[in-house]
């Protein structure tokens, strides 16, 4: 618990100072909206985050969202695919992808981001190629039973409800927890992070795992993206998910994942994301707040947390040795 | 001796040079003092020329740019003064370790340094690299530069001191001066009592083969086709110098750099493991030579350094058995007397015999047949030390297989009931403790005749 405290008491700045500075930031609907995003966003920051536990990075989660969230409708409105098939392929779709950056990275020892910025930019292009550069979406009307899933919320009181993309990001992130505190591969995880050969001198199959983080990661990815296309209704493919991958590693950098591996909780990328979303939030109901300075202020928050933290760290260290 | 040389300070004590009062905040002022520190480890930089390495972080100027000639001339001239005849535009990478070591030096003499601190200088140099450095030493002394000598092997402190210091546990533990040393009295000095306790050995019962190697050939040694048998019970000693194929011949043998060939069997079962998962199924286990590289995972547990290899035999599928964990570190710690606040510490924070015990416990675990161990003793105290050797001892009085490599001599002698010695990738002779001779081995290693091989 001790390395969410700084993320967590960030969060509670930034969501008192938006409450403060507007009115309608507390208002249900606006709390829904929130909610709904960060579990969009947080689907793909819990995936960077088993890649970046293991030293890695994915650079084409952005990408594998605009693939898969411009697909969704291609295969289904274009082609008339049943749109449980279509699904079934997205998610397939997702893990042949990371299963190709992992044998990659493991088998052929290519470096992770020449790797993934490479997916970054073929998958982009495939479904630029794919659609012919045309705007993709459900249309008004047909699917809304469908689209549910990403802009369904349960109820709970006036406008204020649990959209069902919170909740999905909220039972995956219970797997989640479990797979890497309480499971042998999670374990495995943290370990080959940290030192590889060690790991690997220990009998374990560092590459087999590598290769499942990748894996779970583009999984990941694909089901955000189908989620956010459902949310959204249209994706045009030339700019549909463009930042997705920054947004979830600044969100899981934040959240105390090190870009040195074998470090990270679920909890605090949660909370990474979540701070992403409120100061996006934040950008747009402050009057005097630009919203083109969004990645300025962003960026400037994510510096602070970096370093703050980092001091923190060299602090506890130093009173550890003596 | 960081603390001479600036790299940390010191909290109290005073430090005199040439009767004054010193203080030194960093290197630099150590150097300007005249003091230079040579690490175990060396610190430079293999991508560059050996003059850059030579003027690192200290280049001659002339109006901004770095002064090339200068810089040429002065790298010959201390190049020289170590003996070294190498172009000064040589990529350092392209050295043996030896001369990478003696450009060290030469670095340091070019700081125009009177007090020389060499941290374990040889201990990764061949016997003829060594020699080139006793004979530079020995210039060193001739022009009036001081040198501070650490070392673990005794031999070499005795054939180059003038005066020897023993620490023990961070405290002075005695002097002897030039007539006073010998072997016997250093060792005395750093156990605290005598030495015939230190290598304490048991009887211990010798049984079948478990370990039949035929023909194993490393990527590195592809040519020299290796065989031997080690049997239940039995301690065997790898001697050779650095580089003989030793250590790629262990790694070749449990998968960690799969062999080019080779017949292995192992308690009855043959084959040869393709990876340590497979070697460690099959009853092997490798302590190897690097323990933070290779051996631990420096950010995790005391706790979960030591359950790492054992987990999945513990996990009720695929989850972790937190309970066994537990039991199995308290186990562990307790057998193994590590010295730990608590198994939740992380391994970074140990001593080096501690930490080597941890790397222990996580093989142990498993109960192998076979126990592989790389220059066990590496840069650990003398007290964890004795404690390994006693370790090995019970091991193979339970009935285990032990082979292990050391480049130190009386490690050998001392804890092995039989000895191989390597020599370019090869066997080059056997013997039986009773036939150990100090000379016997040596001769083996530098392959130079056959006599006294059993």
């Amino acid at each position: 618990m001790k390395n969410i405290r700084g993320i967590l008491i960030t969060l509670v700045v930034v969501y008192v100072i938006t409450a403060l500075l507007n009115d309608n930031f507390l208002g249900g609907y606006n709390q829904s909206k929130q909610l709904e995003r960060t579990g969009l966003y947080g689907i793909l920051s819990l995936g960077v985050a088993f890649v970046i536990i293991t030293r890695g990075i994915d650079l084409s989660i952005g990408s594998v969202v605009c693939l898969v969230g411009c697909g969704l409708p291609w295969l289904v409105v274009r082609h008339g695919w049943h749109p449980a098939a279509a699904v079934g392929l997205g998610l397939a779709v997702g893990l042949l992808i990371g299963l190709f950056h992992g044998l990659l990275i493991t088998k052929l020892k290519l470096q992770p981001f020449v790797v993934t910025l490479c997916g970054l930019l073929i998958y982009r292009g495939a479904t630029r190629g794919l659609t012919d550069d045309q705007s993709q979406g459900f249309g008004n009307s047909g699917y809304e039973g469908f689209r549910e899933w990403g802009t369904g919320e349960v109820e709970i009181l006036g406008q204020f409800g649990l959209p069902y993309p919170f909740l999905i990001l909220v039972a995956l992130s219970v797997l989640g927890w479990i797979f890497l505190r309480k499971t042998i591969w999670g374990r495995y995880l943290f370990a080959l992070g940290n030192n590889e050969e060690a790991t690997r001198l220990s009998g374990v199959h560092t590459d087999r795992m590598i290769i499942l983080s990748y894996v779970l990661c583009s999984l990941l990815a694909s089901l955000g993206g189908m989620l956010f296309i459902l949310n959204g209704n249209s994706a045009q493919p030339s700019d549909y998910g463009n930042f997705f991958e920054l947004y979830a590693i600044a969100a899981a950098v934040l959240g105390g994942c090190s870009l040195r591996g074998g470090e990270g909780t679920i909890l605090g990328v949660l909370i990474g994301t979540a701070v992403m979303q409120v100061l996006k939030n934040m950008i747009n109901l402050v009057s005097w707040l630009e919203t083109h300075q969004e990645f300025l202020i962003v960026g400037l928050v994510l510096l602070v947390a970096v370093m703050v933290d980092e001091i923190v760290k060299r602090r506890s260290a130093k009173k550890r040795i003596i | 001796m960081k603390i001479l040389a600036g790299v940390q300070r010191a909290d109290e004590g005073e430090l005199l040079m040439d009767g004054k009062p010193r203080r030194f905040s960093n290197v630099q002022e150590a150097q300007e003092a005249g003091v230079a520190l040579i690490h175990q480890e060396l610190n430079l930089a293999d991508n560059l020329s050996v003059e850059a390495n030579i003027f690192l972080g200290r280049e001659p100027r002339r109006m901004g740019w770095i002064n090339q000639k200068v810089i040429r001339e002065e790298a010959r001239r201390v190049l020289s003064l170590v003996g070294l005849e190498i172009s000064p535009e040589t990529i350092l990478g392209e050295l043996t370790l030896g001369k990478q070591q003696l450009v060290e030096i030469a670095k340091a003499l070019s700081t125009n340094a009177r007090v020389i601190i060499m941290d374990e200088p040889t201990s990764s140099l061949s016997m003829s690299e060594a020699e080139m450095l006793f004979d530079v030493i020995g210039g060193l002394r001739q022009r009036g530069v001081s040198v501070i000598y650490i070392s673990h092997r005794l031999g070499e402190v005795k054939a180059l001191a003038d005066r020897v210091i023993v620490f023990r546990d961070g405290k002075n533990a005695g002097n002897l001066e030039r007539e006073e040393i010998d072997h016997d009295a250093m060792v005395r000095l750093m156990v605290g009592r005598d030495v015939s306790q230190f290598y304490q050995r048991t009887l211990h019962q010798i049984g079948e083969v478990v370990l039949s190697v035929k023909g194993l050939r490393s990527v590195q040694h592809p040519k020299t086709p290796v065989d031997f048998q080690v049997r239940s019970g039995e301690v065997v000693g790898i001697a050779g110098l650095v580089g003989a194929g030793r250590s790629e011949m262990l790694a070749a043998l449990f998968g960690a750099e799969p062999a080019l060939g080779g017949e292995v069997t192992i308690s009855g079962v043959e084959g040869l493991p393709k990876s340590p998962a497979e070697a460690l199924s099959r009853g092997l286990a490798l302590v190897p030579e690097d323990r933070k590289e290779q051996g631990l995972i420096l950010d995790m547990a005391v706790k979960e350094n030591m359950s790492l290899a054992s987990l999945r035999r513990d996990a009720r599928g695929p989850f972790i058995d937190e309970a066994k964990e537990r039991a199995l570190a308290h186990e562990m710690t307790e057998a193994l007397r590590v010295k730990t606040p608590g198994l939740w510490q992380l391994a970074r924070y140990l001593s080096g015999g501690n930490q080597q015990k941890i790397v222990l416990a996580k093989w142990l675990a498993l109960k192998p047949k076979v126990l592989l161990l790389d220059e066990p003793t590496r840069g650990i105290d003398i007290g964890a030390k004795e404690e390994i050797y006693r370790l090995m001892e019970r091991l193979a009085r339970e009935g285990m297989a032990v082979l292990f490599v050391s480049s130190e001599m009386e490690e050998i002698m001392g804890v092995a009931d039989r000895a191989l010695v390597m020599h370019e990738g090869r066997i080059s002779g056997e013997m039986m403790r009773d036939d150990f001779t100090e000379e016997a081995i040596m001769d083996l290693a530098t392959g130079r005749t056959l006599k006294n091989a059993s």
